[in-house]
């Protein structure tokens, strides 16, 4: 399971003043947590507050790369923010995200083939996200096609079938979970499947998220799930996720498995 | 035809045995195991940056139970550890030596941690290739022994055994201050044999150090048990698993030459082909399943096998 932490985020409110004042030591104090909680990468975003988004994400990808290696996914849909943050980047970066309209397509993936970054796909366009899985497919089925005319690798492209937050969505969380196990069949190699995981509880009861989250990644996980994007530091999450991993005969048992993971 | 190759994830960790002057130790030279990004003897993958180590058995007793076929090849050296290793150095070109402490097991001569760490400086003295030290499989007297033992090689680098889930706490600690190897055993089961990786790392063990065993089985005997379970490991090892991604050795000699095949005499079963080929042959089919399953390092006992093993593993890795 390829993980990556979600707490960099200026949609917090840490996060958003720490830009504001450029204090380091907050974001990236964060970035150590979740490093060390588990995660693989980590998900930088200005946030929506930031007036000037470009020199917001390179102040936040340098300050990360200042004190840890590892794969950053720059979350921006503006071209100039995404390419500061790409061009500050030590390890192989994940530009986060594109969506299936073709002006957007040609815009980021020319730049991950500038940058040698992966990307991932969002399973929406200028219509929205499509109320089943059919049409999931489809549009990810556009989102490879255009990556394999941009020349990118179709294992390094990632696609997000989207989840809506179950109180208002209810029935959207079975039509990812099809999607998801559809993409597997798409292409040869295949594209691989992530999700924002943490939108599928958004706006629920705070009691609850935990546990909307950790089911639905579970559930995910036996549908083949690679990535999500999610709170690395919710330990119950990431055990949760290494066990059905375990279960998916993805890790070899042993009575350490939760340590030996972790140990990778 | 475009020529498919199979890219793994991760290498198999490099164990480095023995140590030079400039690292503390009294060796000519270090061998290295593992290192491997792929399967062995696939041409032209350029996978295998080291090639499997034959090492040759020598005990601190004349071993009572070896038939003649075995003991001939050895003569009066089989009575001085010493004078063993080196024949097995000198005339048999061996590049490891592994000392088996058979004397100190209770039912044997049950010898002293002291006169074990006395053999053991003697064949460093008279050799100066890494040496492999297992003990005699009676654990609370191997611990014993492996105190003083770990002591005596300090700075050699050596590779020390046998931790099993039972017993691997005194092992790892000595191994630990001695700045030595060790070999870690599960009873050909691959998911206690992660166990006892991540128990031995989890004692800050460096996983570099580790050398995988999976009870070997000789030739007849449940080779295809050990075969398989090695396959599995190294795949896993390649796959990205840590705690397998580690060298393995197999002890073939001590398996073979306790078959009755290799045992028993002409005057008894003449129609199996005459005794003084047949244990040397068996040996080295064992040794060769093993080369193909990932072995890194193989213990022999066979002068004859010894030399054919060797001549094997050139032969597969000719391009």
């Amino acid at each position: 399971m390829f993980i990556i932490g979600e707490r960099i985020n200026g949609m917090f409110k840490d996060v958003a003043e720490a830009i504001k004042k450029k204090d380091k030591a907050v974001i990236q104090s964060l970035a150590k947590k979740q490093i060390a909680a588990g995660a693989n990468a980590l998900d930088v975003n200005v946030g929506p507050a930031s007036d000037n988004p470009k020199e917001a994400m390179g102040w936040l990808v340098k300050t990360i790369t200042d004190i840890a290696d590892i794969t950053l996914a720059i979350d921006t849909t503006k071209k100039d923010a995404m390419e500061a943050g790409l061009n500050l980047c030590k390890s192989k970066p994940i530009i986060n995200s594109v969506n299936a309209n073709e002006d957007k397509m040609d815009t980021f993936f020319a730049l991950a083939k500038k940058y040698n970054a992966s990307v991932i796909g969002l399973t929406m366009d200028k219509s929205g996200i499509p109320k089943d899985s059919e049409g999931r497919l489809e549009l990810a089925m556009k989102i490879v096609a255009s990556a394999m005319e941009h020349g990118i690798d179709i294992s390094d492209l990632y696609i997000d079938a989207v989840i809506l937050p179950v109180n208002v969505a209810q029935a959207h969380a079975q039509e990812v979970l099809k999607t998801i196990r559809e993409l597997k069949i798409l292409a040869d190699p295949a594209p691989k499947a992530i999700l924002g995981l943490s939108n599928v509880s958004q706006g629920s009861n705070e009691r609850l998220k935990p546990l909307i989250n950790r089911t639905f990644l579970v559930m995910a996980i036996a549908s083949g799930l690679d990535a999500a994007i999610m709170d690395a530091d919710d330990k119950g999450l990431t055990d949760a996720a290494i066990t059905a991993e375990l279960l998916m005969e993805k890790q070899l048992y042993c009575d350490s498995f939760l340590d030996a993971y972790r140990k990778r | 035809m475009e020529r498919m190759i199979e890219k793994w994830q991760d290498r198999i960790s490099e164990v480095t045995l023995g140590a030079v002057k400039e690292s503390g130790g009294t060796r000519a030279s270090t061998v290295k195991i593992g290192g491997e990004s792929g399967i062995y003897f696939l041409k032209g993958e350029d996978a295998c940056p080291n090639l499997p180590v034959v090492a040759m058995e020598v005990w601190d007793m004349e071993p009572e139970n070896w038939p003649d076929a075995l003991k001939s090849n050895f003569g009066s050296a089989l009575k001085d550890p010493a004078e063993w290793a080196k024949m097995c150095v000198e005339k048999f070109k061996a590049g490891v030596i592994c000392l088996r402490l058979a004397s100190i097991h209770p039912d044997t001569k049950n010898s002293s941690a002291e006169e074990a760490g006395k053999t053991l400086e003697k064949i460093l003295k008279a050799v100066n290739v890494p040496l492999v030290i297992i003990g005699s499989g009676a654990h609370e007297k191997d611990n014993e022994v492996v105190v003083r033992c770990s002591e005596a090689a300090r700075g050699e680098n050596c590779l020390f055994g046998i931790a099993v889930q039972a017993s691997y706490k005194t092992l790892t600690a000595a191994c630990l201050s001695g700045g030595h190897c060790i070999i870690s055993e599960a009873p050909i089961d691959i998911n206690i044999a992660k166990q006892l990786n991540i128990l031995i790392c989890g004692m800050q063990f460096p996983s570099d150090k580790i050398v995988i065993h999976h009870a070997t089985g000789a030739l007849g005997y449940g080779l295809e048990y050990t075969y398989s379970i090695m396959e599995r490991t190294r795949l896993a090892g390649l796959s990205g698993d840590k705690m397998l991604s580690m060298p393995m050795i197999n002890f073939v000699g001590q398996e073979v030459w306790r078959t009755k095949e290799a045992k028993t005499g002409d005057e008894v079963a003449a129609e199996w082909g005459p005794a003084r080929d047949r244990g040397a042959l068996l040996e080295t089919a064992t040794a060769c399943s093993y080369l193909n399953a990932g072995a890194d390092i193989l213990v022999m006992n066979h002068p004859k096998a010894v030399e054919e093993t060797k001549k094997v593993i050139k032969d597969l890795c000719k391009v």
